[in-house]
């Protein structure tokens, strides 16, 4: 229960990876990168940025301390631009992608990379979708013709669609059919947003993945997948020049098409809380508190509440020992095995302050709601102490240093900022506010937003497990209370 | 000091020569490995690449050594090691678990304990910058050293695990895990499960007695990573154990006897009402020390370990769409770590998805990678070989896989060319010692015709 950072807070990468992103192939059966990395050494120079004539953005981070390099593409489309009934399309794409271009067939993505040593992955959020590889960087000059020419160039046989799609379905029973607690948060965005396309699960519908064509997903690529709707970003023991003349080789060729519209679907005012009850087969209960909060639209907006918002999620639960901890979860009269808080405060739709936990043996979800919520009463009534304060912040200055472990975090995290559409010092910069914020600012947000008015509670029933219980595999169902 | 693009090139060049039957004076990884007078074991990598340092020391007190009544000792004294240190010897104040949780906030810095089946480990990462480092390792060794065990926290972190335990019993991915233990480990540690019985019986007395055991510099590893000099690495190293008896030498600890073999194969199928059944088909497969070891990994990449390019990949998921996750993968530790076939789908599918899996893995066993193949597999782990080694927590991770298991210090300058002699010939022979697909435990937890037969 020991975290490193205030958790999930300082960069637009960490948030958005941290909330739901589906990874094409699952960790287990791949190394996955260890979380770290921007900000160049003194020495080192800052990321270089360039746009393509086709609009295509290319950025590249050199980190020459070991011969190896990280090729990602960010495409700035992911679940919350998909329509009703089509829901998962994004996701399904991003498998489809490994099978198969005009010149290279199916599997053989793959297999390239690998035979040149590599890493690969792909993985789908709501605003974003992402592919990459990690390879000695003797080979990026190979990685970046495959890359560019599947973006480019990506086709399939209708028998493709057919299996990938169940492994989909497999995928969508893994993660969310057999997890109580991944079910209702996924009933838990359809209460909360009405018309926000964050109401959708990331990986869709089980009725619309059934209904899936192969003709949606195409439809879904020529769309989305412009130059000008994605970025380039190589980061490594790489060479400016070199990168832009390879990009401009391989991905500026691609034709300039222009991005699609795009309807803002703007999430009405929430006036009333709203309460949703969820049963599933499970020991312990569950609560989740999600608020509505100002989302952040332009980090050099410094009288955002945000950050503000922000430091509470970390004042709150950003060590171990933090507030929620230490109320909660200790002592004879505890009430919660787990309790948690994160602040959401970038993205491409609408933000959320969430606070959850588990209730402890013989309390009640009703407790545990009751005692997230007083302690937040209770920084808006005391406000927080210069040291607490001080101390998320030092978390926050260390993981600046520790973040350039990772040249893949380092590419990842100015890919994430691309689609968010920060500049590339965002993350110094959001550290940097971060520092600004004062105990009144806190104390100030705390009273502000934490009515009941702009409050959805999800709640998990567990049904007591019967060995013998023949229930079928129909879905539990949500109901609104 | 060497910065990690050096390291990691002279390892490629070392690998490259190592091809043509030449020495190399250079080492891939630069360890400096000495003993200190308590007889802790200290393996240093000095990089300024970062102002970071990373420390890992371990301890042969894994949750293999727990008595069989006592399950769960191993993790959770490591749990309690982090809920408070008495009053210091040289009158330091005691502290509870929140002014542990501040003072490392405070530092910006993390300690963590934990426990697996063979070690406990206690991590640190850092900052190098000396008045940070000074006390990140100063709050450290009162961590390792003087633990206090506290009696009024130890119930209700029981009760918490216990809560925990029972919510894990309710999903599919527990349920197959365990059986699967049990079957392929029979009475051996490893197979060992943490209960409410097993937690009910430790105590913190358990838990001291434990430690004063187990826990002594003279049993220690230290690996060190980052930006500190070896003198430096040596008063830190000091430092980190000082708070801990120190007796003249440790007496061998006892012997654990071997993971034995199965002797017939076990099928075990297990009713339950999930979206998907988990099934696990394996055996116990090899200790880390066996000369096996790289044609078993180049072999298991073949058959189920290369992400998208396995055997098992190819059948159950391309072809077939019966999976999102199929792997293979041994797990040599110590002892003989379970080789294992995993994967998830819809019940229905259980059965055909199973016996796919069977006979890849059968056909893999009777004859090996094909030339092909081998090469597939060699140009991924060689060509990767700078991938492991490009950033500090890679670093770590390998110096103490190095002196947890006392491989030779040039370990990974010999790494590529020992990887490279394998031949699919060693690989199809390895594989016959290790693997008898036909005495193999099968365990599949999931669907309605399960629950029908039991």
């Amino acid at each position: 229960m020991k975290h490193l950072s205030p958790r999930r807070a300082a960069s637009g990468a960490v948030l958005a990876l941290a909330l739901s992103a589906l990874w094409t192939v699952p960790a287990q059966a791949q190394s996955t990168p260890a979380p770290a990395a921007s900000t160049p050494t003194a020495a080192a120079p800052g990321p270089q940025q360039f746009t393509l004539a086709n609009g295509m953005t290319v950025i590249v981070q050199t980190d020459r301390r070991s011969p190896t390099a990280v090729q990602m593409v960010w495409v700035r489309v992911g679940s919350m631009d998909e329509v009703d009934g089509t829901t998962g399309v994004a996701h399904v794409l991003e498998h489809m992608l490994f099978k198969g271009t005009k010149s290279v067939p199916a599997g053989e993505f793959s297999r390239r990379v690998a035979a040149l040593g590599g890493q690969e992955n792909a993985f789908t959020m709501r605003d974003a979708t992402g592919y990459y590889q990690q390879i000695p960087v003797g080979s990026l000059e190979q990685v970046m013709k495959l890359e560019s020419d599947r973006f480019a160039n990506n086709q399939w046989p209708d028998d493709e669609f057919k299996r990938e799609i169940e492994v989909v379905k497999e995928e969508r029973r893994l993660r969310t059919d057999d997890q109580p607690r991944a079910l209702l948060g996924e009933q838990q965005s359809a209460a909360v947003f009405t018309a926000s396309p964050y109401r959708r699960p990331v990986v869709g519908w089980m009725s619309d993945l059934e209904s899936m064509t192969p003709a949606d997903a195409r439809a879904f690529f020529q769309r989305w997948y412009v130059p000008a709707n994605a970025v380039l970003v190589v980061a490594g023991d790489v060479d400016v020049a070199r990168v832009r003349a390879l990009a401009e080789k391989y991905y500026g060729s691609i034709p300039a098409r222009a991005v699609p519209e795009r309807k803002p679907r703007t999430e009405p005012a929430q006036r009333g809380i709203r309460r949703l009850e969820f049963k599933a087969p499970a020991e312990q209960a569950y609560v989740s508190l999600a608020f509505r909060v100002p989302q952040l639209t332009n980090i050099d907006d410094a009288n955002s509440d945000a950050w503000a918002l922000v430091v509470l999620s970390a004042v709150l639960d950003g060590y171990a020992g933090a507030r929620l901890d230490r109320a909660l979860t200790q002592g004879p009269g505890r009430v919660a095995d787990s309790a948690g808080a994160y602040a959401g405060f970038i993205g491409r739709g609408p933000q959320l302050f969430m606070l959850d936990g588990v209730p402890a043996a013989g309390k009640t979800a009703e407790t545990v709601e009751a005692a997230l919520r007083a302690q937040v009463a209770r920084v808006a009534k005391e406000g927080v102490g210069e040291a607490e304060l001080a101390r998320v912040k030092t978390q926050w200055v260390a993981s600046e240093t520790y973040k350039r472990d990772s040249v893949m975090a380092q590419a990842r995290e100015l890919g994430s900022n691309w689609i968010q559409g920060l500049p590339l010092d965002a993350s110094e910069r959001i550290v940097a506010r971060l520092q600004a914020v004062t105990a009144a600012q806190v104390q100030a947000v705390a009273a502000k937003y934490f009515g009941d008015d702009q409050l959805t509670v999800a709640t998990l029933r567990p049904l007591p497990p019967e060995p013998k219980r023949g229930r079928g595999f129909a879905a539990p169902v949500g109901e609104m209370r | 000091m060497k910065n990690l693009k050096k390291i990691a090139s002279t390892a490629l060049l070392a690998g490259i020569t190592a091809l043509f039957g030449m020495g190399s004076a250079q080492a891939a990884l630069p360890i400096q490995h000495w003993t200190l007078a308590n007889g802790a074991k200290v393996y240093l990598v000095s990089t300024n690449a970062l102002p970071i340092v990373d420390v890992q020391i371990d301890f042969d007190a894994g949750s293999r050594r727990d008595p069989a009544a006592q399950a769960g000792l191993a993790s959770t004294s490591a749990a309690m090691v982090e809920k408070g240190v008495r009053a210091g010897r040289n009158g330091e104040p005691a502290l509870d678990q929140n002014a542990l949780g501040e003072a490392w906030a405070d530092l910006g810095a993390s300690f963590d304990v934990s426990a697996g089946t063979d070690r406990t480990s206690y991590t640190l990462r850092t900052l190098s910058d000396p008045a940070l480092l000074t006390k990140a390792v100063a709050l450290a060794a009162r961590e390792i050293g003087e633990p206090s065990f506290p009696d009024d926290i130890w119930p209700r972190e029981r009760e918490r695990i216990n809560a925990a335990i029972k919510e894990a019993n309710t999903k599919p991915a527990t349920v197959v895990g365990r059986a699967f233990a049990q079957a392929v480990y029979g009475t051996h540690p490893y197979g060992q499960e943490v209960t409410e019985a097993t937690l009910a019986r430790i105590d913190t007395a358990a838990m001291r007695q434990r430690y004063e055991q187990l826990i002594l510099p003279c049993r220690a590893k230290l690996s060190i990573v980052g930006a500190v000099t070896r003198a430096e690495a040596e008063a830190l190293a000091t430092t980190l154990l000082s708070r801990l008896p120190s007796p003249a030498a440790c007496a061998p600890l006892p012997a654990i006897a071997p993971v034995v073999a199965l002797t017939a194969p076990k099928d075990e199928r297990i009713a339950f009402d999930s979206a998907q059944a988990h099934v696990f088909i394996g055996q116990p497969g090899y200790p880390r020390q066996d000369p096996d070891h790289f044609a078993l990994t180049l072999g298991n990449y073949v058959l189920g370990g290369g992400g998208f390019v396995s055997r098992l990949t190819e059948e159950v998921r391309e072809k077939r769409g019966l999976a999102y996750s199929v792997y293979s993968g041994f797990a040599p530790g110590l002892d003989a770590g379970a080789f294992r076939i995993g994967f998830q789908t819809r019940p229905d599918q259980a059965e055909a998805a199973t016996k796919v899996s069977r006979d890849v893995l059968a056909k893999f066993v009777a004859e090996g990678p094909t030339e092909k193949e081998l090469k597939a597999a060699k140009d991924n782990l060689i060509g990767g070989f700078p991938l492991l080694l490009d950033s500090n927590r890679k670093l770590i991770g390998n110096v103490a896989n190095i002196a947890w298991y006392g491989l030779p210090l040039d370990y990974l300058d010999t790494w590529t060319a020992r990887m490279n002699a394998v031949t699919a010939a060693d690989i199809q022979a390895a594989f016959a010692r290790k693997l008898q697909p036909q005495r193999m435990v099968t365990v599949v937890v999931g669907g309605k015709q399960a629950a029908a037969a039991q």
